[in-house]
């Protein structure tokens, strides 16, 4: 049993971590929630700063802009989880059967996810996707067809093409892992009772992975939901492929609207929120087991 | 009992889980490939796989004209530093949580992963005004601060599960022997815990390196790191393909060969233990 003293004592090494935390949450929360009902335009001295309650946020959601970078946020979002999840589940099922290298296979799969993000989309965009000298482009006239401006004419397919590679690796380690955790046995019986394969797949793996594929659903949200760089360096946000996240960037960094980026700040802050909410608990009850 | 498997069913699996395997890291092979070649052969139609004239001049010319060293330095430092104070700051904290843990410890640690769950994006505009006011954009202190503070909930979870996993009762007999608190981590916990704080760094050193929202909003010419040296490759001058091939080559080689230490670790941290 822990004494008193060593409660007081665990009481100060926790102290740093969560102060730091603390500051780092709160801090920038509080001035960000200030700045969205005022009226702040650093680089424009001749509109005065003032407090205009809930104009900014107004403002945010009835601009022309607004509507259109949800969509995409929503089809780049919902595009990449789609893809991630069902060619993980497939390629998880495939990396836990029998073979020969089974190591090497596993390390050429993950190792798209330790590229860092400027460099996986600029080698998609240029090597790959350029419409003359890219790879595709050579592939496209090797049978005839005329290369796809692919950053121009499929804008968002190219950023979930990129996004889901970066993301794909996550999803299949995640559920192989979870796939192996599952009893062997199980899957014996049932293969004994005469069950084919896809009554197998649908009655006992995937309801076994049901957790896992919510973990990843959650967590790969929450970071494509930020989704940045791989916009950044290949569209720049133009053609539509402007999403939540690049937006507020815009405003606030960009046309320096401090007032009305951190409305949206606000929003996209409440947005992480409410898929958070979800995730937390699930990893909240593990904690408890 | 072991399911009988017969060399068909083996073989096929091998074929198709090579095929998908290769074609999954084709565009990292393909880098790395181009990264040997002239510009005029890295766009020649038809595309050459494995016979041109392999060259190392895109590594020198990189080098020279980029001042690329700089910013290879810069991501250590970043990277390096950030994981290092992280870890410090974290260690503490999760032994606390992980042997003397009290009603709210529950609480604090899912508070924790909320912090991680903040939009940067949220607080960009915050973060940035108090650098300008301490005077610290573009610095890699600054840099340091910030990704440490991203990445600290992730740490202290990572070391939490792995002090979790070590046995109370080692350390009771130690406190028992009259062991001091100060003793008891450096001369009892230190040790048995040396794997799961070295997965802990392992990982997160990556997930510093290849952190890109941050490293490209605050930095300029100074501290800017491998992530925003590439990025300056986004609006390039002429045939470039070799050039930027290289320097992804040099940026991700070391990161891809450290990741592949820590696939285990990385579906514990960033599951938080919630998939093990």
């Amino acid at each position: 049993m822990a004494t008193q003293h060593s409660r007081s004592a665990a009481r100060l090494m926790m102290a740093p971590a969560v102060i730091l935390l603390l500051g780092w949450m709160l801090i920038p929360l509080v001035m960000t929630l200030w700045f969205s009902f005022r009226r702040f335009l650093p680089n424009r001295p001749d509109i005065v700063p003032g407090w205009v309650g809930f104009d900014n946020y107004v403002r945010f959601v009835t601009s022309s802009a607004f509507w259109p970078s949800v969509q995409t946020t929503l089809i780049i979002v919902g595009g990449a989880l789609l893809i991630t999840i069902v060619l993980g589940v497939l390629l998880a099922l495939l990396l836990d059967q029998p073979m020969w290298g089974q190591g090497v296979v596993r390390i050429l799969v993950i190792a798209p996810f330790f590229v860092m993000p400027t460099v996986s989309a600029l080698v998609w965009k240029n090597i790959f996707m350029d419409p003359v000298n890219g790879l595709f482009a050579h592939l496209w006239r090797a049978f005839g067809a005329e290369p796809v401006v692919w950053l121009s004419d499929a804008p968002i397919f190219s950023i979930i093409l990129i996004v889901s590679w970066q993301w794909l690796p996550f999803a299949t380690l995640i559920l192989l892992t979870a796939i192996q955790s599952l009893d062997s046995e199980q899957l014996e019986a049932s293969e004994m009772d005469g069950a084919p394969p896809l009554s197998r797949f649908f009655y006992i793996i995937l309801p076994h992975l049901s957790r896992a594929i919510t973990i990843v659903i959650l967590i790969q949200t929450i970071f494509l939901l930020s989704v940045f760089a791989e916009i950044f360096v290949t569209t720049g946000g133009a053609f539509g492929t402007r999403t939540l996240t690049y937006l507020i960037f815009q405003r606030v960094l960009e046309s320096q609207n401090v007032g009305l980026g951190s409305a949206g700040g606000v929003y996209a802050i409440i947005l992480a929120n409410i898929v958070a909410v979800f995730l937390m608990r699930i990893v909240g009850k593990n904690l408890d087991a | 009992m072991s399911r009988a498997v017969t060399t068909r069913r083996k073989t096929i699996n091998t074929v198709l889980a090579w095929g998908i395997g290769i074609l999954i890291f084709f565009p990292i092979l393909w880098t790395i490939l181009t990264s040997f070649k002239t510009e005029a052969q890295a766009i020649n139609d038809p595309p050459l796989f494995l016979f041109f004239d392999w060259t190392l001049e895109n590594y020198a010319v990189v080098q020279e004209r980029s001042d690329y060293m700089r910013f290879l330095w810069n991501s250590v430092i970043i990277a390096g530093g950030s994981t290092l104070i992280g870890v410090i700051i974290a260690i503490p904290a999760a032994w606390s949580m992980a042997f003397v843990p009290s009603k709210r410890t529950k609480d604090i640690l899912l508070w924790m992963l909320s912090t991680k769950m903040l939009p940067a994006v949220g607080v960009l505009y915050p973060i940035y005004l108090i650098f300008i006011e301490l005077g610290l954009l573009d610095t890699r202190t600054g840099l340091v601060v910030v990704i440490m503070l991203i990445n600290l909930p992730i740490i202290v979870w990572m070391l939490y599960t792995y002090f979790k996993e070590i046995p109370g009762e080692i350390l009771e007999a130690a406190r028992m022997d009259g062991a001091s608190l100060r003793e008891e981590i450096i001369y009892v916990l230190t040790p048995m815990a040396v794997p799961g704080i070295a997965s802990t760094i392992l990982l997160n050193f990556i997930l510093a390196w290849n952190e890109a929202f941050w490293t490209l909003n605050l930095t300029a010419a100074q501290a800017a790191p491998l992530t925003a040296f590439i990025a300056s490759y986004s609006s390039p001058e002429g045939l470039f393909y070799a050039k930027l091939s290289a320097a992804s080559t040099m940026a991700i080689a070391p990161i891809l060969i450290l990741g592949w230490f820590s696939q285990k670790q990385l579906v514990r941290g960033l599951t938080f233990g919630a998939v093990k």
